[in-house]
């Protein structure tokens, strides 16, 4: 299960103690009475609170202390006689991940105090709900982040006023790299996505350029993808620094590989690239100029081009 | 069928993607050339290689495929595994080698049509 919360688990780490404390805390003086502990506590609805003085954290008192003290029919005396002193307490900068650890302790406590580790003074308290209730709230930001980005971005067309309007997006590919293989792909899917160009076309469009960087990884040291995006079409333009295709024809038939066994026995090299992305694009190019490199364009029409022609 | 009756019946291990089972299965489609995945698999499918390397994933969600199952119990990279689970892909592993597990699969009614 450790690997299934990924992204949540990092979010835990990113997030620290102060950005889901509460940080409006109900504290009680070591000078006041005992007498007045279990107003306080009734009053606020809490069962324990931290006891400061000159806004330093002193100690903790709670309900347990409360009825130590009544079972014990004890006179009246100061909360500071009966509290728990040096209370351990969690840094605002801390992580949430910390203090999640802290508070699953089967032995240990349900709240901590939280104090700021420069001035040593008191700033929230911190429980199992406010984590909750911060991560949460979180998520829910980051959601609508995203959505707003998108929204932006699919409307950057209509919202500039131009007589012609492109976006140009540069990606490198290293040759030879099969970890790093793909990625600018994924990458690039992503733009697409909040750009708002529809599903069918991204699909079209991450297949063939995932062919294509995949040829540049296993045939060239190095080349670059080049996005064009205009409003009804996008063009793909993959360059590389390679042996070049001696035969384009041939390359073109299904099957055909010049690729290096341990290439294929990666899964990779099959001879196959080169048709799937002609069957993603609506129109494709390939410059080969042997000993220097390729260039292979790919064009597919947006929805736009489709309905004017 | 519903990948999570497929990995009950044929005693998959669950790898990855444990939230996504819930999903209908009625094709698969068997290749170890991501190139011939991407040109024959088709949406929804559920996908039976021995590549174990992070690019299964790459393919499995371009061509939004149901799950992968990797055949001869080959346990895929932490890259992969990790790549998996932020895509929500099932990664499925069986001790069987492909053409038995291809058969179980043939027997619960997951065909190549």
């Amino acid at each position: 299960m450790d690997f299934q919360l990924v992204k949540t688990r990092e979010l835990l780490l990113e997030l620290s103690i102060s950005d889901v404390m509460c940080s409006q805390v109900v504290t009680i003086a070591p000078d006041a009475a005992m007498s007045t502990l279990r107003e306080v506590l009734r009053d606020y609805g809490i069962s324990g609170a931290p006891v400061v003085e000159d806004d330093r954290l002193v100690g903790i008192v709670s309900t347990e202390d409360l009825i130590r003290w009544l079972a014990g029919d004890d006179d009246d005396c100061s909360i500071g006689e009966r509290m728990t002193t040096d209370p351990e307490y969690l840094f605002a900068d801390q992580s949430v991940a910390y203090a999640i650890k802290r508070l699953e302790d089967p032995e240990g406590y349900g709240r901590f105090p939280v104090v700021d580790r420069h001035s040593k003074k008191l700033v929230g308290i911190i429980t199992k709900g406010d984590i909750i209730g911060g991560v949460l709230l979180k998520l829910e930001q980051e959601y609508k982040e995203e959505e707003v980005r998108q929204f932006r971005a699919s409307h950057i067309f209509e919202d500039i006023a131009a007589d012609d309007k492109e976006i140009y997006l540069f990606y490198d590919i290293v040759g030879k790299d099969f970890d790093r293989a793909g990625k600018a792909s994924t990458r690039m899917k992503k733009n697409l996505k909040r750009l708002g160009i529809r599903p069918d076309i991204i699909r079209r469009l991450s297949i063939a350029s995932y062919e294509a960087e995949m040829n540049v990884v296993i045939h060239a040291d190095q080349g670059t993808m080049k996005y064009r995006i205009k409003p009804d079409e996008i063009v793909l333009e993959v360059s590389d620094r390679g042996p070049g295709i001696e035969d384009v024809e041939k390359a073109m038939q299904t099957g055909f590989t010049t690729s290096e066994d341990w290439v294929k026995e990666m899964g990779f090299g099959a001879g196959m690239g080169l048709s799937n992305i002609k069957n993603c694009a609506d129109k494709m190019e390939i410059r080969s100029d042997p000993g220097v490199g390729v260039t292979l364009t790919i064009r597919i029409w947006t929805e736009d081009r489709h309905e004017t022609e | 069928m519903k990948l999570s009756e497929i990995v009950e019946k044929l005693d998959l291990s669950v790898k990855t993607g444990a939230n996504s089972l819930d999903v209908e299965i009625s094709r698969g489609y068997v290749s170890d050339l991501l190139s011939d995945v991407i040109a024959h698999a088709e949406e929804g499918d559920v996908w039976i290689t021995l590549q174990i390397h992070q690019n299964i994933v790459a393919v499995a969600t371009m061509k939004s495929l149901g799950g992968i199952i990797l055949i001869g119990d080959r346990q895929p990279g932490d890259d992969t595994v990790e790549k998996a689970e932020e895509e929500g892909i099932p990664i499925l592993l069986s001790k069987l080698p492909a053409f038995e597990l291809v058969g179980r699969l043939y027997e619960l009614g997951i065909t190549g049509n």
